[in-house]
């Protein structure tokens, strides 16, 4: 059906796929992005019985991606069964990469650009890209443009033993030279984000996820892969008692309040999310779980000066969620109590908590978010319900996916209200979005 | 693909040589290949009313119909005795018979037609009617070279179009390893058929187009070859596995171009999620493949209670829980739906060490036949096929010795295929398979255990 010019209809989120996610340098040590990527997106023609069928696209994304990977996307949807015909790109936007394709790919259908596509990421912490040496790079391609021999054998000549060290990607920003955890570790300082608050989020988010395995919660959304049947990382037995052994490994000193418990690890994993019109899924007798309402993306300075200790920007790395959210509400005419459902991805349980406080905080809201009253605090028995990042462990890219199917599939299951989704991402970024389930 | 080394080597010049008896290798069903590879003897004993349309069945198919044996090797051999009723008829069946099983080519089939005992007019007509049944049963005994012998027992009152299908099927190579059986074939239930002749619009390539099967345990083995041969009929698949068997089970909706579903079927929601799936995604179903089954041996003496349960709750209380649910939902199983159930030679046999599996599979003959009568008020069927020795990773795995004996102890002298269970469970899926219900076909190769 070609549908008309300049509509704006609605967006429905389908159903979604992903793979179980596994410990870096683990399960899935030898398993490409590219390779993931394609296992995801054929589990979810094969759920959705889309074999052969011509998509309006796919759009995905890795955040440590090899340069052979330039066209990853396409390269997973070639190597599926989709009808090669299906065009697809990719996108990285650090760890917002699968929900910023969600949005691009819905916002094309809310415009009647396209019926039906599919949204997400992969990532793998463990096939990650390691690069040549950097003064070896700059001999090579001299090396590789040079016209004459003795141009060449000069070249040759600078080779030294020190340039075979490789460039091994590394999870620090690249303009404060400082880790995630780091930064988190700041802002958890600045908001007196405590220990125990952290470590009971932690164990929460181990036993919701648990028991949605245990319930078949997953059965509709996760394929197996290579023998790994649920994500890894997850322990159905964590406890408060159990995380406060742990020491603590970001931030320093007697404050230093963020250990591996209650961090994610490095993850490997995929996953993606099938949208459509409402009319693309009725003609395919495929159900509509949600609609994609609206989406917003902030971006704070953590970086120039004029922060907690004075070094950094006034904003964590990790906090733009924490203005992007008043935004979207603002638009949608919704206050933050108007969620029956809240998807906050537990980079580090620091940062979730710290987003709440944030909210809550009448001089923050007034001073920084131009609030008059604080958005206030949410019902923490609806946050993260089916266990998140914490848990199930978080390959970047594959994040947002992850969210906006399980989601999708609460709201179905509840049969109506509407869900907030909330990822911060590394370079100060933070994209959220509003679901809404289907009459 | 064979991993029967002994046929494989039975067939080489040097074997032939030294006399080692010959495995024959099966001519097995492809797309597009011709009902029967050479001419067939199709004849009757008195009135018989299936001679002429069977006659009729192959010179359409592009085959020569005789009806007497002459210098050719006979790709089939038809003979209609439902008209036989003394002992001078069978007599009759003997004179023609004789001459023309010496004539039957490699992969040659022997099909005999016969009245239904329990409708014979005298004692004599009983007697004669019965003596069909060890008679066929004899020549699957005698033939060599891969050819087969079965029977249909047709009652009186069906019509040609009722034996089409299954006239088909026992002719053509889809029913490689289905030897010695026994099939009665009734009055068609559901739509009445054409009375006229056997000019069935079917395309005999795609028998299954436009129907929607689901087959449950349909990420490997037996199931996954069950999914690609339906869908190679035509069929749409709904394939349904449990969770933690995704992966392939992915792979095999995909190159069916049909639907995974995960589902455990043992749960107490699962027959509801599964009749919710077919009516908001397919509109219904056609066919039901109930072929999941698990394993979990011990002799007797060391059974415990969660061997035995599992066993039963996967092979036979899902299969009782979603049959009942499909008897009790509108609209969910189509007119002209099948339910097919894969029992096991174990359920006939017995096995030792299997008695959780093979209680599961008798029980499965039990339900069939109890629940025939209540899908025919559907105008739906239910039947069974019980698996004789099938070449699967599992048997693959057995210890050399089980495997051989297992392989050769039926008349075919060889294990079957995955798709041998396959192509018979789409013969009995077909809307046109309506006069079959209730029965227990086996797919064994005329197994001697059970039999």
């Amino acid at each position: 059906m070609a549908p008309k010019k300049s509509s704006v209809r609605q967006a429905a989120v389908i159903g979604g796929n992903r793979i179980p996610f596994a410990r870096a340098n683990g399960r899935y040590a030898r398993a490409s992005n590219l390779d993931m990527l394609t296992a995801t997106l054929d589990g979810l023609v094969a759920r959705y019985g889309l074999a052969g069928e011509r998509l309006g696209e796919v759009v995905a994304g890795a955040v440590l991606k090899h340069s052979r990977d330039f066209n990853l996307t396409r390269e997973a949807v070639l190597g599926s069964r989709l009808a090669a015909s299906t065009p697809a790109y990719d996108v990285q936007q650090a760890c917002g990469t699968g929900l910023e394709a969600a949005i691009a790919v819905s916002n094309k259908i809310k415009l009647g650009q396209i019926d039906s596509g599919v949204a997400g990421g992969v990532d793998t912490a463990s096939d990650a890209p390691i690069a040549v040496n950097e003064d070896l790079r700059r001999i090579l391609v001299a090396l590789g443009a040079a016209r004459s021999a003795g141009a060449r054998l000069k070249l040759l000549g600078k080779l030294r033993p020190g340039q075979i060290v490789p460039e091994i990607p590394q999870n620090s920003e690249p303009r404060t030279g400082l880790s995630m955890g780091e930064h988190a570790a700041i802002t958890a300082k600045e908001w007196g984000v405590s220990r125990e608050a952290q470590d009971e989020l932690a164990a929460a988010s181990h036993q919701h996820l648990a028991a949605a395995y245990d319930r078949g919660f997953f059965d509709d959304l996760v394929t197996p892969y290579l023998g790994l049947t649920r994500d890894d990382n997850v322990r159905p037995d964590s406890s408060v008692e159990k995380l406060a052994r742990l020491t603590p490994v970001f931030g320093k000193g007697e404050g230093a309040t963020m250990t591996a418990g209650n961090s994610t690890p490095l993850t490997d994993g995929s996953a993606l999310v099938l949208l459509g019109s409402d009319e693309w899924a009725a003609e395919h007798r495929l159900p509509v779980l949600a609609h994609f309402v609206d989406a917003e993306t902030a971006a704070v300075d953590y970086v120039h000066g004029g922060g907690a200790d004075d070094r950094y920007g006034r904003d964590g790395l990790l906090t733009a969620p924490v203005h992007a959210v008043p935004r979207l509400l603002a638009r949608n005419g919704l206050t933050l109590q108007d969620f029956d459902f809240y998807e906050i991805h537990e980079a580090f349980a620091s940062t979730v908590l710290a987003t709440l406080k944030a909210w809550e905080d009448p001089a923050f809201s007034k001073e920084r978010l131009g609030l008059d009253t604080p958005l206030g605090p949410i019902d923490r028995a609806k946050l993260n319900v089916n266990g998140s990042s914490l848990a199930a462990g978080h390959p970047f890219a594959a994040t947002g996916g992850r969210i906006v199917a399980s989601l999708a599939t609460q709201l179905h299951e509840k049969g109506s209200g509407r869900g907030l989704i909330s990822i911060c991402a590394a370079g100060g970024q933070g994209v959220v979005a509003i679901l809404e389930a289907a009459e | 693909m064979s991993n029967d080394r002994l046929r494989d080597l039975s067939n080489s010049m040097i074997a032939g040589r030294l006399g080692v008896p010959r495995v024959p290798v099966l001519r097995r069903y492809e797309p597009g290949q011709a009902l029967l590879p050479g001419p067939a003897l199709v004849t009757a004993v008195g009135a018989g009313r299936f001679a002429k349309p069977v006659g009729a069945l192959v010179e359409e198919s592009g085959q020569k119909a005789v009806e007497g044996v002459g210098d050719e090797r006979l790709a089939a051999v038809v003979l209609d005795l439902t008209a036989a009723a003394t002992l001078a008829d069978l007599a009759a069946a003997q004179q023609i018979l004789t001459p023309a099983v010496r004539k039957i080519a490699p992969s040659g089939r022997l099909l005999v037609l016969g009245p239904e005992p329990a409708e014979a007019s005298s004692a004599e007509a009983a007697a004669v009617a019965q003596a069909l049944d060890g008679l066929v049963r004899s020549i699957a005994k005698e033939l060599r070279a891969g050819a087969t012998a079965n029977l249909l027992v047709v009652a009186a009152e069906a019509v040609p179009a009722a034996v089409d299908s299954s006239v088909r099927f026992f002719l053509s190579s889809r029913s490689a390893y289905v030897d010695g059986q026994v099939v009665h074939v009734g009055v068609p239930v559901g739509e009445p058929q054409d009375p006229t002749g056997m000019d069935d619009p079917i395309d005999p390539d795609r028998p299954l187009a436009g129907r929607v099967a689901v087959v449950t345990g349909a990420a490997r083995g037996i199931g996954a070859a069950i999914a690609d041969t339906l869908a190679r009929d035509g069929a749409s698949i709904v394939a349904v596995d449990i969770p933690a068997a995704g992966e392939g089970l992915a792979a095999v909706a995909n190159r069916t171009a049909g639907v995974a579903v995960a589902l455990d079927i043992t749960t107490p929601e699962a027959p509801q999620r599964l009749l919710e799936h077919l009516r908001e995604r397919h509109g219904g179903v056609d066919l039901v493949v109930h072929n999941a089954g698990i394993t979990r041996d011990k002799l007797l003496a060391n059974m415990d209670a969660a061997r035995w349960d599992s066993v039963l709750a996967v092979n036979l209380g899902a299969q009782l829980r979603i049959n009942d649910a499909l008897l009790a939902a509108d609209g969910v199983l189509h007119e002209a739906g099948r339910i097919v159930c894969v029992s096991s030679q174990s359920g006939i046999a017995g096995n030792r060490g299997q008695t959780n599996y093979s209680a599961s599979k008798a029980g499965i003959i039990g339900m069939v036949r109890a629940y025939a009568p209540r899908f025919a008020e559907r105008g739906a069927t239910i039947n069974a096929v019980a698996p004789g020795f099938i070449e699967t990773e599992m048997t693959a795995a057995m210890p050399i010795g089980t495997r051989e004996a297992g392989r050769r102890v039926n008349s075919l002298r060889q294990g079957g295929l995955p798709v041998d269970v396959a192509e018979t469970i789409g013969w009995l899926g077909q809307s046109s398979s309506g006069g079959v219900n209730g029965q227990v076909v086996r797919v064994c190769g005329q197994s001697i255990l059970g039999a």
